[in-house]
Formats: C-alpha cells, structure tokens, sequence
C-alpha cells in the first residue's frame, strides 16, 4: 500500500525537475515548511494516517527576501570554539576575502567569499571592533544575514609584534631555502600569514 | 564561466584546503601575547587514534596525542 506512495513521490519530483529550470534561491518566497503536492496526494490513497512529516518541516523556514532593503546586516561570526557575534545587528562588516577587502551593507547581492588571513572589522553606529582572522568563509544571503566563519579569530591588540616579526623573517628564509614544492607551499602561506598580521597591527 | 580557476598556490603543491586552514591557524596562534597564547594552544591540542584494517582486522593502531601519557 506504501509503495504506490512513493512512486508518486517519484513521478511528481521527475515532472518538476525536467520542465523548468530551478530559480535561483534568491528570487524564492519564503521556504514552505512541507511540501503540500506530497501531503495532498498522501491524504488521497491514505486518508486515515497522519503524512509523515519530511525533514522540511522540522527545519525553520528561510526567511523571505523582504522586497525593500533593511536598514541593519545581522552578522554571525562563528568560531569552531566559540560564537563571536550571533545574529548582531550592525551597519556594516569589511571582510578580508581572497579577492581584496569587501565591504558588505545591508541589501549586498548574496555572495560566497572565500578568506584569506586578515582583519575583518564590524562597523556598529560610530564603534568599530576588529579581529584578525587566520581564514574563512563568508556567506552572505539575499535577505541581508551574514555568516562568517573562521578557525581563529582575535582581537588585533592581542597580536605580539615580536613573535609577528620573528615569524616573518624565519619564514621568509625558509622560502629562499625551501626545495620540494610543499615546503616552498608552507612558507609562503607563512610569509603571508605574517605580513598580513603585520599590516593589521602597522594599519 | 571559468571551469578551471587557477588554483591556488597550495593547492597545486599538493595541500588540501583544510592542511591550509589549519597552518594559517598555528601560526595566528603562535604570534599571540602571552595568556592568549597559552589558552590558545590548549585549543590546539589533539588527540585520536588511526589504525589500518586489512583483511577485516585491525593493524596496531598508532596513536597521536598532544596530552602527556598518564
């Protein structure tokens, strides 16, 4: 009896997929929290038993893409230890991507940005706060969240300038002496690890 | 639409992304002031045990540990 339930699962998904293109996640209303073309064609072969509920309904909706643009980002900054900033609602956030520094406002096209080592600062009224970030990922959705997360962060007056300089100098002498190919590969992402710790406490 | 990026330098040497991640990470740690260092190397620390299975048995299993043997 169960069977002829999934066969029309099936043939319901293979008709959806294969007529038109799948829109983009931005352009999409709020997520629905089940999927009614399966509740309703449950109810018609088993009128009697609840429908299952799917793992769409156990997860919160996403939100909609509000149509005009909100005034504040709401920034989560998530550390494999810790959670920095969750779901704080600031002006706006200048993340060090692998593409050069990005500043993001509220109403900023959703983009996936790679990081690469440096100071990421959070822009609230007239405070800024800056962490350096050893590297990341940044996504920022349509309807004006940000999730940055980052294997360490810290606040930039916690950096040593000593040990900072010390690093860069070994570092850059173990490029210039470095032979296969993966050596060379560690030192120089130890020589940009350090000149970027050394820009974020000189800038 | 670029099918294959220039990949980046660690990547053509042979690392992973996560190896990369990971030594851009010891290294911050390193550069920290003094409590911070020390908390952050705690953070560091790890400690599991891989062993190789041939034939449906387990080889002896190497352990790595950065927590002092009791």
């Amino acid at each position: 009896m169960f069977r002829r339930a999934t066969g029309l699962l099936a043939r319901r998904l293979m008709s959806s997929s294969g007529s038109r293109a799948r829109p983009y996640s931005t352009d999409l209303p709020a997520a629905p929290t089940e999927d009614s073309t399966f509740v309703e064609a449950w109810k018609k072969v088993i009128p009697n038993i609840e429908p299952p509920k799917t793992p769409l309904s156990f997860m919160k909706p996403r939100p909609a893409t509000p149509s005009s643009i909100p005034s504040k980002l709401t920034v989560n900054f998530v550390l494999p230890y810790a959670s920095e900033l969750s779901t704080k609602e600031v002006d706006m956030v200048i993340i060090p991507a692998t593409t050069g520094q990005m500043g993001v406002l509220p109403g900023h096209v959703a983009t996936i940005a790679e990081l690469k080592p440096g100071v990421l600062s959070v822009h609230e009224g007239n405070e800024v706060k800056k962490y350096f970030i050893s590297s990341g990922f940044a996504f920022i959705h349509a309807n004006s969240y940000a999730d940055i997360v980052a294997i360490e962060a810290v606040p930039v007056d916690q950096i040593d300038p000593s040990l900072v300089q010390k690093g860069l100098a070994e570092f850059t002498q173990k490029l210039s002496s470095a032979s296969t190919d993966l050596e060379k590969a560690e030192a120089q992402i130890g020589v940009g690890v350090h000149s970027a710790l050394n820009s974020a406490l000189t800038g | 639409m670029a099918s294959n990026a220039a990949a980046p330098f660690w990547r053509s040497a042979g690392m992973t992304y996560i190896t990369y991640s990971n030594i851009c990470a010891n290294l911050v740690r390193n550069c920290l002031k003094e409590p911070y260092k020390t908390e952050a190397l705690t953070r560091e620390k790890v400690h599991f045990s891989v062993s190789k299975w041939t034939e449906g048995k387990p080889e002896k299993p190497t352990i790595r540990s950065d927590t002092p043997e009791d």
